[in-house]
């Protein structure tokens, strides 16, 4: 291959596509860029004192964790795909889209809620006391929630249905034809299982995995409720109790250092392998329990959803019961929240989407060719801001923010001849782009994991005929690409709304979002008035899930 | 073409969203912009009443950390004019990080003794926070010191909120400026072996706990209780609260009690000073300040404001007399001595 020919296949995407989504990426560096920055100039003088004292510990604790969780979403994970994919059971149908449900709880919920149900004074011990005759806590208790294992299956089972979701669409458009023609030749259900069924899925679990585990990596809230020290909690407090922005900041660049060799060697692990399907989707055929076997299958995959989601959202209705019994009324401020929330979420969803799709098509791959082209190198690097905690990616975006403010202030000067306030920092934009920078990774990854499904030949034939690239994209990418399209959006729209330490930072006066009035009720003691708003935040985060859990099946009954 | 349909979408979009933002920011001169690391409803009684003397509207923000960052890179264009924060150390860096001006007013420096606010007009105190001990009820402890927790006989008794939290990041350096930094470590090292529990969650679970009966004392805040104690009944917070009595320890040497404080700045940039500094005055008059015990149970920064029923009942406060200011010297020797003890690990 000429140089020339390797220089042009670097814009395989399309200029135009490529040249979008390096703006794009560049906006995604630039809290990255700015983050460097403070990192470079500070001084090292308390990395002996870290080192010694702080990020050992922070370091074990982080790996403990991350392994914990990693193990627990892969197997509930996996298992609840397969258990509803391959068997069919009474109830499976509910449990399909029910396995998503623990999504719609933030980590800083469950952990809350979970320490009070779980807690001496709360019911669970309280029932226990009163079975076997015990007057107080003293003399009976359970272990504390607050411990490493807490931390670890409270978070796994609000995090698995990141890799049910990704698992799950990989079986049922993916897996039929395989997985029925190891069936034909004598494949035992478990060799179906281990053999064919987890090798095809591990993109998928990879995916899964790897969205949940930066989720726990950067997750502060429910460590602060759990006492858990993470390297979040230290890149937190090297900030603000040891008043170090410039060696936060070099944790945390160290952090998404090792994320970023880390997501490199799990994909590098997989560049040989193409899941492209040229035969049309449709699902398996599950096998038929009956008996103790459909008993025992419907109490597993019922399992993880009583945890994750109908047990502590119980809670918060029965506490928003007692609010309002005793109270007599939801706040009308609440409402508002509801309102701020709803429209920052769906601006941030709208926008993720349209700027996830434009970097997955440049990034796309319709040759046979292992040179990565600039628009792939452009979607990792969009991805990058899922991948630090939102506290930090909210100082890194105070700065850019600011210069694009002035861009923006001296061009409205320029036209109108007045001078402007802020008009993006502590704005609801402001609030927008961060959402987008953020979230970026979950629209771009699922698109590109769409376009992966799609055969290159498609494209091919499509330009063969004379189809342009934004033709192409239009007439053939786009509708395969829906479902994708669907579930990236209620991902990021789930997530925009939960969002709690960019918001904190970066929001405009007087405007709250259910998660910030959550937080400011947990800050002032009043849990009542918290479950009213966690309840808020779950059943908001409720409609988008259920939508979502409906977009697999349609794929399944569209198609077959 | 698709791309032009989705490029015309997002300029409508992001026009509409420009507007949107910019009509939410206009702020008019009739305001006063708040922006505070304390919940704002905590003061939002105050901030009512100081709108209905006035007429001054007050807007507020609610930046949980990140403050100094966010007024910083916001500049001349910021419109923050009060800057509100807890904790002697949190006062010190929106001045040392030069995001505050100096203001002269007369008003404030009759109410605030000239030791709780700085010498040139950089910083006031508007409330104080004594950090006491929280005891189950039926230990009927009467007093004790800050010394005493790391005493043997409270082992797997004392709860207690992250070392590294500013509450107590600030009673550690108080214990160094008291003890040195030898005996503190020793101190700190004796409390640590004590804990029932990991440091976890906030002051409240420490009267959680206690009730719950995994501690038997912890330290917190004051006014914490006195919300748990007036909380309507049948809440769960008013069942922490009724569990603990609370004592005043004290230090050894001083016999005085640990107390913070709560404090404002007028921002370097403020649009609307003259409203800042006036919500400043509002703050520390007769009334807001008796709301402050009222409404929050911390105690008036103004001597002879009106007492509060609740904190009466703790008993008196003997504030320790080393000033604030010192006490903030150490904190980052205490800081990184709760790292070195690994107090919260």
């Amino acid at each position: 291959m000429n140089r020339t020919l390797r220089w042009l296949y670097r814009f395989e995407g399309g200029i135009g596509w490529t040249s979008a989504a390096f703006v794009i990426s560049l906006l995604v560096l630039a809290p990255l860029a700015s983050l460097g920055w403070s990192a470079l100039h500070g001084t090292t003088q308390h990395w002996s004192h870290l080192m010694n004292h702080v990020l050992p510990n922070a370091t074990f604790n982080t790996l403990i964790l991350l392994a914990g969780v990693g193990i627990l979403v892969t197997c509930l994970g996996t298992g609840a795909a397969w258990l509803v994919t391959a068997y069919e059971f009474p109830g499976r149908r509910m449990l399909t889209w029910a396995l998503l449900l623990p999504l719609a709880v933030p980590t800083y919920i469950i952990a809350f809620s979970y320490l009070d149900l779980m807690h001496p004074i709360g019911p669970v011990q309280e029932a226990i006391r009163w079975v076997f005759g015990y007057q107080s806590p003293r003399e009976f208790r359970l272990p504390d929630m607050r411990s490493m294992l807490g931390a670890i299956l409270l978070l796994g089972v609000v995090l698995y249905p990141y890799v049910y979701l990704s698992t799950r669409v990989m079986f049922m458009s993916q897996a039929a034809n395989l997985i029925e023609a190891a069936r034909c030749l004598g494949e035992s259900p478990r060799g179906v299982f281990l053999r064919v069924a987890l090798p095809l899925a591990r993109p998928a679990i990879a995916v899964g995995v790897s969205l949940a585990l930066l989720e726990t990596l950067n997750d502060i809230g429910a460590s602060e409720f759990l006492g858990i020290q993470t390297l979040t909690v230290a890149v937190y407090t090297t900030w603000v109790t040891r008043s170090d922005l410039a060696g936060a900041a070099q944790i945390a660049m160290t952090m998404l250092a090792v994320v970023v060799v880390l997501i490199v060697i799990e994909r590098k692990s997989r560049d040989r392998q193409r899941y492209a399907n040229t035969q049309r989707m449709r699902p398996m055929q599950p096998t038929k329990l009956s008996g103790l076997q459909a008993v025992i299958a419907g109490l597993l995959g019922w399992a993880p959803v009583m945890v994750g989601f109908i047990i502590p959202a119980s809670y918060l209705l029965y506490e928003t019961i007692k609010r309002i019994n005793l109270v007599g009324s939801i706040s009308r401020q609440l409402l508002f929240a509801g309102w701020n929330t709803l429209l920052v979420a769906s601006a941030a969803t709208l926008l993720t989407v349209v700027l996830g799709l434009v970097v997955a098509w440049a990034a796309r791959r319709w040759r046979e060719t292992r040179t990565p082209s600039l628009g792939q190198t452009c979607a990792r690097v969009s991805s990058l801001g899922y991948a630090l905690p939102g506290t930090v990616l909210a100082i890194g975006l105070l700065t850019p923010l600011l210069l694009l403010d002035h861009g923006l202030g001296q061009l409205v000067t320029l036209v109108t001849g007045h001078s402007t306030e802020l008009i993006i920092l502590g704005t609801m934009t402001g609030l927008v782009l961060a959402y987008t920078i953020r979230f970026l990774a979950i629209s771009t990854g699922s698109f590109e994991a769409g376009l992966a499904r799609i055969p290159a030949s498609l494209e091919q034939a499509a330009r063969l005929l004379g189809e342009s690239t934004t033709g192409t994209l239009k007439r053939v990418h786009l509708p395969l690409l829906m479902p994708a399209i669907a579930a990236a959006g209620m991902l990021v729209f789930v997530d925009a709304m939960k969002e709690l330490p960019a918001t904190l930072m970066l929001r405009p006066m007087n405007m709250e979002t259910l998660a910030t009035w959550l937080y400011g009720e947990a800050s002032r003691g009043t849990y009542e008035e918290g479950a009213v708003a966690a309840l808020a935040i779950v059943i908001a985060g409720l409609a988008p899930v259920i939508l979502l859990a409906r977009t697999p099946q349609r794929i399944g009954r569209n198609a077959s | 073409m698709k791309k032009s349909i989705l490029l015309c979408h997002s300029i409508k979009a992001s026009l509409l969203a420009l507007t949107l933002s910019t009509a939410m920011n206009a702020a008019s001169a009739q305001d006063v912009n708040l922006y505070t690391t304390r919940e704002p409803k905590l003061i939002l009684p105050l901030l009512e009443s100081f709108t209905a003397k006035t007429g001054i509207k007050v807007n507020t923000v609610f930046v949980k950390s990140g403050l100094i960052e966010r007024v910083k890179t916001e500049g001349e264009k910021s419109p923050a004019d009060v800057l509100m924060t807890v904790d002697i150390g949190n006062l010190l860096d929106l001045v040392d990080h030069g995001v505050t001006q100096p203001i002269a007013s007369k008003t404030l420096d009759e109410a605030i003794p000239s030791h709780l606010r700085g010498q040139d007009g950089q910083w006031y105190t508007l409330s104080l926070r004594d950090r006491v001990l929280y005891a189950d009820k039926s230990l009927q402890l009467q007093s004790i010191t800050y010394e005493d927790l790391a005493h043997p006989k409270w082992k797997g008794k004392v709860c207690i909120r992250s070392g590294q939290h500013p509450y107590n990041n600030a009673l550690i350096a108080s214990m160094i400026a008291h003890n040195g930094l030898e005996q503190t470590e020793k101190w700190l090292r004796g409390v640590k072996a004590n804990l029932a529990r990991k440091p976890a969650g906030g002051d409240r679970d420490v009267a959680r706990d206690i009730l719950g009966g995994i501690c038997d004392i912890g330290l917190a805040n004051a006014y914490y209780a006195g919300q748990m104690k007036t909380s309507a009944p049948g809440t769960d917070a008013r069942k922490w609260g009724e569990a603990i009595t609370v004592v005043r320890p004290t230090f050894a040497k001083s016999g005085g009690t640990f107390v913070n404080i709560s404090g404002a700045s007028v921002a370097k940039y403020a649009p609307n000073k003259d409203n800042a500094v006036k919500l400043l005055e509002y703050l520390v008059s007769d009334e807001a300040q008796g709301m402050y015990a009222k409404a929050n149970f911390e105690y008036p920064v103004k001597s002879g404001a009106p007492k509060e029923a609740t904190l009466e009942s703790f008993g008196p406060l003997k504030v320790d007399p080393t000033p604030l200011t010192d006490v903030a010297k150490f904190r980052k020797q205490a800081s990184e001595l709760v790292d070195r003890v690994g107090f919260d690990q």
